[in-house]
C-alpha cells in the first residue's frame, strides 16, 4: 500500500483548510520560483521522465502533450493552456476531491504546466454542477493573486501569468477538448474535427493545450521530488500514482491515491471494506468510468489497476471510477441507465450518434425485459458498430462500448429474458389461458 | 438530445419580463466575468452572464430562478450578440431553465452509480410528497428534476438542491432533508453519513490519518 508521505494530495479528504497558509504548510507554493527557474524544456522532459500520463481518461503522455506547443509565436498568437475540469463521467468524482480541498495544488500545477508550455493564461473550465466547489476555487485564485503567485511577475519568477475559472452549465460534452473551446468561445460545446489540433488552433484560433485537473495538480511535486520518485510507482509505462474513485456496492466507497498497478483485489480489501456480501458475490466491475466495457468478477479480481492490465482485459482504466457490481444488480439494466446517459448527452452533431444513442437505448429497454427477439441482440451489436468510430468525437465509441462489453460477457443472460419473456406468449400458454 | 424549447412568448410574459435588467449587484458580477475573456471576446462571457441572469430571476421570484426569452434577448444586447447565439446556448445547456421553476430544484441523480447505492427510493420518496418529473408543485416549492451523474459517486446517493449538495442519502433521510427546507431552514449540506467527514471511507479511515488532528507536513518523511 501506498506510503501517506507518498500520497501528494494530503488534504484529500479536506481534514483540514483549504487556504492558501494552510496549503503552503503542507508544502504547496515553496519557491515555486525555482521550479520556473528550471526553464520550459526542462520542466517538459522532467514531466516526461517521470512517465506521467494523462489522468482524463485517454491516458496520453502528458510531457509529450505539451511538447506540440509552440516554442515561439511567430504571429504574435499567445498560446492557452485549458485545464479540464469538467468532470462528468459517470463513476468519477476525484477533480471535486482536489478543487474543493487542495485548490493551491492545481492553481500552482497551471503556472509551471503554464510555463512549460509557454502560455500566456489558464482557464480552468469547471463544470457548472460544482457550485460551491467553483465558489472554493475562485476565493483560492483570488488569494494566489493577492500573494502575488499569480499575475505580473508570478511568484516573482518574471513571468507572467493568468488564471481564470470558467463555469460550464451541464453538458457532459463539454469535457471533450475541442466542445470546451467551443464552449469556452461562448458556443454550444459541439467538438470540432481535427486536424487542425488545438496545439495549431485551439481556443481563439490560438494554440492551446486541454489537459485534466489531476495532471495538472501533480505537476509541481514531480519536480520537487523528481521524476525517478514518481517512476518508482506502477509497472512500467503505466507510472506514478492515481486517484481512484470506487462506488456502487462495496462496504465504504472513497476516493484515495493510490500507485498505479494496485490489484484490484487488494484497492477493494485495503481501502472498500471489501464487497457486499463477500467476494463471491461480485458479479462485474466498470473500471474506468461509464465509457469502459465492464469486466467480469473472475477476470477483474487480481488483474492490476492501470492503463495496460485493464486493455488487457478489454476494457480500460479511464478516469479510475471504478463502479462495483454485486450479485443484486440488474445488470441489463445497469448499462441501460448508462445508454440514456449517452442518449440524454449526445450533442447532435452527428448523426450516427445523435440518432444512434437513442435507438441503442430504446433497444436496450426492450432487452431489460426480455421483449423481443434474439436475432436483435447480433443486430444491437451490428449498430455498436455502425456508430463506434463514426463520429466526429468519442462520445459514439463511448455509448457503444458498455453495450459491446454487455453482450460479449452478459450474453446468456440477455437470452434468458427474451426466452422468459417471451415464453408468456408462445402458442401451448395461451392456449391454456383461453 | 435532451429537447429544449423556451417558453411560448405570449403578451403576459413581455409584459413581466420587458424591462429586465440586471440590478447593481448583478451589473458588477456581469462586467466582472466579461473582464476574464480578452478583448473583443466577450461573447465567451454568455455562459456566465446567463447563469447570473437565471439567478437575478430567481431572486426576483423567490424561485431558482429561470430564462424567460426577454431574459435572453438582454443577455444578447449586453454581449452584443445575435439573439439566436444566446438562445442556443440557453437550450443546450441543462442547467439553465427554460422555463419556470418552484423555489427548490431537486434534481435527483439518476445515473448507474448513484442507481446502484438505492436512487430509486429517492424518487419515489419524492413522489410521495406530491413531485412530479418537470412540474412545480402546486404550493410552488418544488420542482423535480432527474439528472445525470452528478460527479459525487462516492458519496452516492445524491442530491442537488439549489446550490447544495446532500449525499450518503437514503429515503428517510431525504425527507428529513426535504422537510426542514420546506420549514425554512437550511439542512446541512454535504454527507449524511452520521461520522462521515467527506468522500473517506466512512468511519474506516485508510490513510492519511495524521491529517486528521493537525495540517501534517510529510515533507520531512520524504527521503
Amino acid at each position: 500500500m501506498l506510503a501517506d508521505k507518498d500520497r501528494i494530495f494530503t488534504n484529500l479528504y479536506g481534514f483540514q483548510d483549504w487556504g492558501l497558509k494552510a496549503a503552503q504548510q503542507r508544502g504547496d507554493w515553496d519557491d515555486t520560483k525555482s521550479l520556473i527557474a528550471r526553464g520550459h524544456d526542462n520542466i517538459i522532459e522532467e514531466v516526461k521522465a517521470s512517465g506521467l500520463r494523462g489522468r482524463g481518461g485517454a491516458g496520453f503522455p502528458t510531457g509529450l502533450k505539451w511538447s506540440f506547443m509552440p516554442k515561439e509565436s511567430k504571429d504574435g498568437r499567445p498560446s492557452f493552456l485549458v485545464i479540464n475540469a469538467d468532470e462528468s463521467e459517470p463513476g468519477s468524482c476525484k477533480d471535486r476531491e482536489i478543487i474543493r480541498h487542495d485548490p493551491h495544488k492545481l492553481i500552482e500545477g497551471a503556472l509551471v504546466a503554464g510555463y512549460a508550455m509557454r502560455a500566456r493564461a489558464a482557464y480552468i473550465y469547471i463544470r457548472g454542477e460544482y457550485i460551491r466547489e467553483a465558489e472554493t476555487l475562485q476565493a483560492a485564485i483570488d488569494e494566489a493573486y493577492d500573494a502575488g503567485l499569480i499575475g505580473k511577475n508570478a511568484s516573482k519568477s518574471g513571468y507572467d501569468f493568468d488564471v481564470f475559472l470558467h463555469r460550464g452549465a451541464g453538458a457532459y460534452i463539454c469535457g471533450e477538448e475541442t466542445a470546451m473551446i467551443e464552449s469556452l468561445e461562448g458556443k454550444k460545446g459541439q467538438p470540432r474535427l481535427k486536424p487542425p489540433f488545438p496545439a495549431g488552433a485551439g481556443l481563439y484560433g490560438c494554440p492551446t493545450t486541454v489537459n485534466n485537473v489531476e495532471s495538472i495538480a501533480v505537476v509541481p511535486t514531480i519536480l520537487r521530488r523528481g521524476a525517478s520518485w514518481f517512476a518508482s510507482f506502477g509497472r512500467e509505462n503505466n507510472k506514478g500514482t492515481k486517484l481512484f474513485q470506487i462506488s456502487g456496492h462495496v462496504n465504504k466507497p472513497c476516493v484515495v491515491e493510490e500507485a498505479l498497478s494496485i490489484p484490484f483485489s487488494e484497492l477493494i480489501e485495503k481501502h472498500c471494506g471489501g464487497i457486499i456480501g463477500g467476494k463471491d458475490n461480485l458479479l462485474a466491475v466498470i473500471p474506468g468510468g461509464s465509457s469502459v466495457p465492464l469486466v467480469p468478477a473472475e477476470q477483474i479480481w487480481d488483474a492490476p489497476m492501470d492503463f495496460d492490465g485493464l486493455k488487457d482485459l478489454g476494457s480500460g482504466l479511464g478516469t479510475a471510477g471504478v463502479i462495483v457490481m454485486d450479485k443484486s444488480t440488474d445488470i441489463v439494466r445497469a448499462i441501460s441507465r448508462l445508454s440514456y446517459f449517452y442518449k440524454h448527452e449526445s450533442c447532435g452533431q452527428c448523426t450516427p450518434c445523435r440518432e444512434g444513442t437513442g435507438w441503442m437505448w430504446r433497444m436496450m429497454e426492450r432487452l431489460r425485459t426480455g421483449d423481443a427477439a434474439i436475432e436483435e441482440i447480433d443486430m444491437l451489436q451490428q449498430v455498436t458498430k455502425q456508430v463506434e468510430g463514426h463520429t466526429i468525437c468519442a462520445l459514439g465509441d463511448a455509448a457503444a462500448w458498455p453495450i459491446q462489453g454487455l453482450i460479449r460477457h452478459f450474453r446468456p443472460e440477455l437470452e434468458r429474458r427474451i426466452e422468459e419473456h417471451n415464453a408468456k406468449f408462445a402458442p401451448d400458454t395461451l392456449e391454456a389461458a383461453e | 438530445m435532451a429537447d429544449r424549447n423556451p417558453a411560448p412568448d405570449t403578451p403576459e410574459l413581455r409584459e413581466r419580463w420587458g424591462a429586465f435588467e440586471f440590478n447593481e449587484s448583478y451589473r458588477e458580477r456581469a462586467d466582472k466575468a466579461i473582464a476574464r475573456y480578452p478583448e473583443g471576446r466577450q461573447r465567451s462571457a454568455v455562459m456566465p452572464l446567463l447563469d447570473l441572469a437565471q439567478r437575478q430571476v430567481g431572486e426576483e421570484t423567490n424561485t431558482q430562478g429561470w430564462l424567460p426569452l426577454p431574459v435572453i434577448e438582454y443577455v444578447a444586447d449586453y454581449l452584443d450578440m445575435p439573439v439566436i447565439r444566446v438562445l442556443e446556448v440557453a437550450s443546450f445547456y441543462f442547467m439553465y431553465n427554460m422555463k419556470p421553476v418552484g423555489k427548490y430544484h431537486v434534481q435527483v441523480c439518476g445515473t448507474t452509480p448513484c442507481m446502484l447505492r438505492g436512487s430509486d427510493g429517492l424518487f419515489e420518496t419524492c413522489k410521495k410528497r406530491g413531485m412530479k418529473k418537470g412540474h412545480v408543485s402546486e404550493d410552488g416549492l418544488w420542482t423535480l428534476t432527474e439528472v445525470e451523474c452528478m460527479g459525487n459517486c462516492a458519496t452516492a446517493p445524491m442530491v442537488q438542491i439549489n446550490d447544495d449538495n446532500y449525499e450518503d442519502l437514503t429515503p428517510e433521510r431525504l425527507d428529513t432533508i426535504l422537510d426542514a427546507l420546506a420549514k425554512g431552514e437550511q439542512p446541512k449540506a454535504g454527507t449524511q453519513e452520521p461520522g462521515r467527514h467527506t468522500s473517506e471511507p466512512a468511519n474506516a479511515l485508510s490513510s492519511l490519518e495524521a491529517m486528521v488532528e493537525e495540517n501534517h507536513d510529510y515533507r520531512s518523511e520524504w527521503s
